[in-house]
């Protein structure tokens, strides 16, 4: 109990400083971006940003702005269908490679010399020969998550104590039963993570994607990538902070729901 | 006191014969295990003891059957062991218990993975809970556990397969003196019970000599049987008795002049674990 109190207690210090933090950076970027007019000198860098104030501002006009949440949800639809994608074909390989040697020697060396290209080089050849630009946005992000999730499910796979495996052959468990009751749950923490990583690559590479290739269908169907690229074209530079600070928070958005989702997965950890 | 194997008496009676294990091969081979023969006799609970280092374990892995002997063969009732079986089941040195299970879960699933009558499981499950005292913490995952109920849940875990043999790799190691000394008294009460075939491995003298009805001493690298002796005093034994019984002293000093010797020879070839073996030793025996 007393523990909880005191964990509670830490915590709501911690979020205490993490929003004098941010009030404190506000306050600076405020001061910084009118330093021109408030003391007649520009202050390098933060002196040519808009003021948050501004930005608010438009960002006001922007929430009440279908297309704008219409950005929001493109982006999310994309990066929710690239990272399934990746889960559901990243899971098996890598817990595939991790107990079948044979497998793993005919996979893995080709697995290793794709892992090193960067899924934004892969944007034009995926335009190519995706027959859609919406094929190939999901499929580039589909590539951020896939390596991270592979190699972090095969390496948490592989690393799995001998004795939990040992342990259950002794007790006369059946192959099928020590995958399901042993290698499963021994991996799921490796997966979490491997998700959780991947979950931040794949908004890297959504936005890049969504930039390069002009927002798959263009316009309010462009997704936060294409929104920042536009306003750019557009010389609309609060809306291009508005664009960072939605992707910032829709980031956060997913990662959170990720944790959430990974600890009800993985009860026992929570325990330590 | 012969070293030899006899021939096998009851059904689980395991012997080995001139066993060998070499790991690796060519120039860089060690030889870990040579010509080792020894009989863990059924129904009793022998003590394997030796320098730390040398290959105890390794020789668990190939009665567990989960390696494989270089040359020579380990039965067990007269069949050679060639794999993994519920009728030898091993406590490793760490807790082997699986994190992601409760206790309840962890105690039920040998039975679960052999698709036994769930009833009659959970009632056993139920009473080897009661008997290790932690039908309060079932729900309880291993972290919440602490070192000594952890060894108990093994143990539960371990007995609800009804293990012809139960073999134990150093299962006290890292506990503190105190649950140590517990656990001692409350595992050699769980086997004056039933009186099952046990094979426990140790680098603790106290510990050996308190727990084994026969002690089996091991040479260093390359680990063969050095000497076995009965350890003849009666059961139940008691710990605080233990430190004035004579029988059980003289047989401390004949064990530790055995390992003494042991040590000297692993001395003389650098080994780090058997210098601190000997500041111990003459401390002890001056």
């Amino acid at each position: 109990m007393n523990i909880n109190k005191f964990k509670s207690n830490f915590s709501t210090r911690a979020t205490f400083r993490g929003l004098i933090a941010i009030v404190i950076f506000v306050a600076i970027w405020e001061f910084g971006a009118r330093s021109q007019d408030l003391i007649g000198y520009r202050m390098p860098f933060i002196g040519l940003i808009p003021p948050p104030t501004a930005v608010l501002e438009t960002w006001a006009d922007l929430v009440v702005d279908v297309s704008y949440w219409q950005s929001w949800y493109m982006s999310f639809l994309r990066v929710f269908t690239g990272f399934i994608m990746a889960m559901i074909v990243g899971i098996p390989l890598g817990l595939y490679m991790a107990i079948n040697r044979t497998f793993y020697g005919i996979a893995f060396p080709s697995f290793e010399i794709l892992r090193p290209i960067p899924p934004l080089a892969w944007v034009p050849a995926s335009i190519i020969f995706w027959p859609t630009q919406e094929m190939s946005i999901a499929f580039v992000t589909f590539l951020g998550a896939f390596y991270t999730i592979v190699i972090n499910v095969l390496g948490g796979a592989k690393s799995i104590n001998r004795q939990y495996v040992q342990a259950a052959q002794s007790m006369g468990a059946s192959q099928a039963d020590i995958f399901r009751r042993i290698v499963l749950p021994a991996t799921l923490p490796s997966i979490v993570v491997g998700s959780a990583v991947g979950m931040g690559i794949t908004w890297e590479v959504v936005v890049a994607a969504e930039m390069i290739s002009g927002g798959g269908s263009g316009g309010a169907g462009g997704g936060l990538g294409f929104f920042i690229w536009s306003s750019y074209v557009g010389g609309s530079y609060e809306q291009i902070i508005v664009g960072m600070i939605s992707i910032g928070i829709a980031g956060f958005i997913s990662s959170e729901l990720l944790r959430k989702l990974g600890g009800r997965f993985t009860p026992w950890l929570k325990t330590r | 006191m012969s070293t030899e194997p006899s021939t096998p008496k009851k059904s689980n009676e395991i012997v080995a014969t001139n066993v060998s294990k070499t790991f690796g091969a060519g120039p860089f081979s060690k030889e870990v295990i040579k010509d080792c023969s020894f009989t863990i006799e059924s129904g009793k609970l022998t003590v394997m003891i030796g320098p730390s280092g040398c290959g105890k374990s390794s020789l668990i892995q190939l009665i567990a059957g989960f390696d494989h002997a270089t040359s020579g063969q380990i039965t067990i009732g007269g069949e050679p062991i060639t794999g993994p079986g519920k009728d030898r089941l091993v406590l490793f040195q760490e807790s082997a218990l699986f994190p992601w299970m409760t206790t309840w879960d962890n105690v039920m699933y040998g039975p679960r993975a052999r698709g036994e009558d769930a009833e009659k499981s959970a009632e056993q499950a139920e009473f080897l809970l009661k008997k290790v005292g932690l039908e309060a913490f079932r729900d309880k995952y291993p972290a919440q556990l602490s070192g000594g109920m952890q060894r108990r849940a093994e143990l539960a875990r371990a007995m609800i397969n009804k293990p012809e043999v139960m073999i134990l790799d150093e299962p006290f190691r890292g506990l503190d003196h105190m649950s140590k000394e517990l656990m001692w008294e409350y595992y050699a009460s769980l086997y004056e019970e039933d009186r099952n075939t046990n094979f426990f491995v140790t680098t603790d003298i106290d510990e050996a000599i308190f727990l084994a009805d026969r002690l089996l001493i091991m040479t260093n690298l390359p680990t063969s049987t050095r000497s076995v002796i009965e350890i003849d005093i009666p059961r139940p034994r008691n710990i605080e008795d233990m430190a004035d019984n004579e029988r059980a002293n003289d047989i401390k000093t004949e064990v530790m002049t055995l390992l003494h010797e042991e040590a000297m020879k692993s001395f003389s070839g650098g080994s780090k674990a058997a210098a601190d073996f000997l500041e111990a030793y003459t401390k002890r025996v001056g």
